[in-house]
């Protein structure tokens, strides 16, 4: 049962028969005064109909009249303005990470960046991506995408990169260019762009770096050796997460548009065919065991919840995941210290999480609150990690884990070569 | 970090090699020695070079300090094969002065085919550009985020580049080329008294264009203040309701909508969970064989 709420806007308008909204929040009344002083009473507009089709009076206020001021208050989020941009003076251009195919915290703070320099000044918010089929742009605060993927092919290519936003530079002569300063993606590439345009005789294209903060048309930026450096907005922006609130009150367009080919085909030949200086050989096997627990992307942590624990330590080279621990396990002897996951151990930031036998002290949770994706094995059902799971199964951890082996081909009894071969894997990597 | 060629001989370098060092400050006590990713530069030419790596520094002779930052890196002329002093060339310039035009002429005179260098310096402005503008100017390719070199040969150099959540990527980078070197490399080998006191400092006399030696402008009007910490970011929990504010404020932070499965038999768990992580990408699709990569 939800609990009747008074809109004062509603209120005022309901009472108010010249506010131009009174027809939707007027309400039939079933009482009122004539002229004549007498009391009328409509039985009519009186009560509402019940489940049943038979017209019910509930005098005792426990019912709440359904009327368009509840519906719009039953949804959380208030609904964003759309905010259209036809013939835009100028462009602001963001250039978005994408970890993982998607808009990230980072590239929603740069877009909420771009926002601020654009909004007031006519410029449109124009997103580049070098990756195609990412969804987001129209909450994120993008006005115009321009889908560069069939420039650049996929991987590591920082000069042809460089090379389309150059033709991007050319085409749009962008107020500000905005990039996440983080190596080695969109630092490097800013700081590629501002070399360039600076040897192409732009004197204002120095790229200010490690921005974090736009306040009244001057940007802060982080300097070496616990030093500031307040200066006016640079052409060229390389930004720290956090630099500004992501946009949450409008909605923008992100309308594709297409560069003209004319202009871009001939000179990104023309550079990859002097340059092609850094080649992309593909990514390295790196052991997850020496992955510092910190950065590990992948996480099979044990607790207390798991007794057999040769078959925890198999399963975690089959699945090649870095080890984690409890603070019990840990204090029972059965992992080292430099694996205890928590807030008296180690902060983690993994991707994906799985906690075996570990029913979740605060502490625990408090260690992986920044974990993308958390699975938890448990026998017990209403324990603390069950609830912060995004998947949780309710079996026997070690039970589990030896299916998992099997079933990935590589279970524990008789496997003496497997492991050798997955060893010798991670050395020769 | 994992190097994964740890145990592979150190690649020798038959190109010329030069790291170009800064001068650094103590993150704690603002005491001036060797920057911190430099000196990891510095490492990593040592072992790549031995004694024959060259170091170079553009900066103010006069500044009192400079000499204490230099010999942290000679400093780390020790257990090599040949017995030898290390030796930097020291540009001289103002404190304002631009060292890119003065780097760059020094840089094509001594045909050097390989520089390392740290991200950013840890004085001034620090924004890591010097690398890209050389590179800029003088046409070399350049990579940045370097963990380790795997091989070096006279026409390119085989490194692996650091990336989030330890991962790495094998890059081939044509020579001439600039690396910087991310502070996941090898650590760098401490600084001993010896060594430092007998190293050389060089003042090379340059002998720039004079229209090329200036004074940076573009910082004229840049206002230097101490470093403010950065404001946390709060919560806001936008909504009309006061209701669904409150609610949103006193919340504990609870399960967002997860997934309980009971009643399974291990091996249905086991396959709920394969599938998860498949559907997830965190482990390869086929069969046998398992990668942790995400």
């Amino acid at each position: 049962m939800s609990v009747r709420r008074i809109d004062p806007h509603a209120e005022r308008a309901r009472r108010n028969r010249l506010h131009p909204r009174h027809h939707e929040f007027a309400r039939p009344a079933w009482r009122w005064t004539s002229s004549e002083g007498v009391t009328r009473v409509n039985p009519h507009a009186l009560g509402a109909i019940g489940p049943n089709g038979i017209k019910r009076i509930d005098r005792s206020g426990a019912s709440v009249e359904a009327s368009p001021v509840s519906a719009s208050q039953a949804s959380a989020e208030p609904a964003r303005r759309q905010i259209v941009i036809d013939q835009p003076a100028g462009h602001v251009v963001v250039v978005p990470e994408l970890p993982e195919g998607r808009l990230g915290d980072h590239d929603k703070d740069l877009f909420g960046l771009a926002r601020q320099l654009a909004d007031g000044r006519d410029l449109a918010v124009t997103a580049i991506t070098f990756l195609s089929g990412v969804t987001g742009f129209e909450d994120a605060g993008a006005d115009r995408v321009v889908d560069l993927a069939a420039t650049v092919a996929e991987g590591y290519d920082p000069e042809a990169r460089l090379a389309a936003l150059v033709a991007v530079e050319r085409a749009l002569t962008p107020q500000h260019w905005i990039f996440a300063d983080a190596l080695p993606d969109g630092g490097d590439l800013g700081r590629r762009l501002g070399a360039r345009l600076a040897a192409r005789g732009a004197a204002d294209a120095r790229p200010a770096t490690r921005v974090w903060q736009l306040n009244d048309g001057r940007t802060l930026s982080r300097a070496g050796d616990r030093q500031d450096i307040l200066r006016d907005v640079a052409r060229v922006l390389l930004a720290l997460p956090e630099c500004a609130e992501p946009v949450s009150e409008t909605r923008h367009e992100a309308r594709r548009i297409d560069l003209a080919a004319t202009d871009e085909a001939s000179p990104v030949a023309g550079d990859q065919a002097t340059t092609l200086g850094v080649i992309d050989r593909g990514r390295v096997a790196v052991d997850p065991q020496e992955i510092p627990l910190a950065q590990a992307p992948f996480i099979l942590s044990a607790g207390r919840g798991v007794s057999d624990w040769e078959g925890y330590h198999h399963a975690a080279r089959v699945l090649g995941a870095s080890e984690g621990a409890s603070r019990v396990a840990v204090d029972d002897g059965y992992m080292v210290r430099t694996r205890q996951v928590g807030a008296t151990g180690t902060f983690v930031t993994a991707s994906c999480y799985v906690a075996v036998g570990i029913s979740g002290a605060v502490q625990h949770l408090q260690g992986i609150a920044k974990c993308q994706r958390v699975i938890a094995i448990n026998n017990d059902p209403s324990c603390d990690m069950v609830k912060r799971a995004d998947l949780a199964l309710i079996a026997d951890g070690d039970a589990v884990l030896a299916a998992v082996c099997e079933r990935l081909g590589q279970p524990r009894d008789g496997d003496g070569e497997s492991w050798q071969t997955e060893e010798s894997q991670h050395a020769a990597a | 970090m994992p190097q994964p060629d740890a145990k592979a001989p150190s690649p020798r370098a038959e190109v010329k090699a030069v790291a170009l060092v800064s001068s650094g400050r103590h993150p704690v006590s603002g005491r001036a020695g060797r920057a911190r990713e430099d000196a990891r530069a510095v490492e990593m030419g040592l072992s790549l070079a031995g004694a024959d790596l060259s170091l170079v520094h553009a900066g103010d002779p006069e500044d009192a300090s400079l000499r204490e930052c230099l010999e942290g890196y000679l400093g780390m002329f020790h257990g090599l094969d040949d017995e030898r002093d290390g030796a930097l060339s020291l540009l001289p310039m103002q404190a304002g002065d631009d060292a890119v035009p003065l780097l760059a002429a020094w840089l094509e005179r001594s045909g050097v085919q390989l520089a390392l260098t740290g991200q950013r310096a840890e004085c001034g402005e620090g924004s890591g550009m010097v690398g890209y503008l050389l590179a800029e100017r003088l046409g070399w390719s350049i990579a940045t985020g370097v963990a380790a070199i795997e091989r070096c040969d006279a026409r390119s150099v085989t490194v692996l580049q650091a990336l989030p959540q330890g991962q790495r990527r094998r890059l081939e980078v044509r020579l001439p080329c600039l690396i910087a070197v991310d502070s996941v490399a090898e650590a760098p080998r401490q600084s001993a008294f010896g060594p430092a006191r007998r190293g050389r400092i060089d003042t090379v006399d340059d002998r720039l264009p004079a229209g090329e030696k200036r004074p940076d402008v573009a910082n004229v009007d840049w206002q230097w203040q101490p470093a403010r910490a950065r404001p946390k970011r709060l919560k806001v929990v936008k909504s009309t309701n006061a209701r669904d504010r409150f609610k949103a404020a006193a919340a504990k932070s609870s399960a967002s909508g997860g997934q309980v499965l009971t009643d399974l038999t291990p091996e249905q768990a086991a396959e709920k969970l394969i599938d998860y992580l498949r559907a997830e990408k965190i482990i390869a699709d086929t069969g046998e064989s398992s990668a942790g990569e995400s």
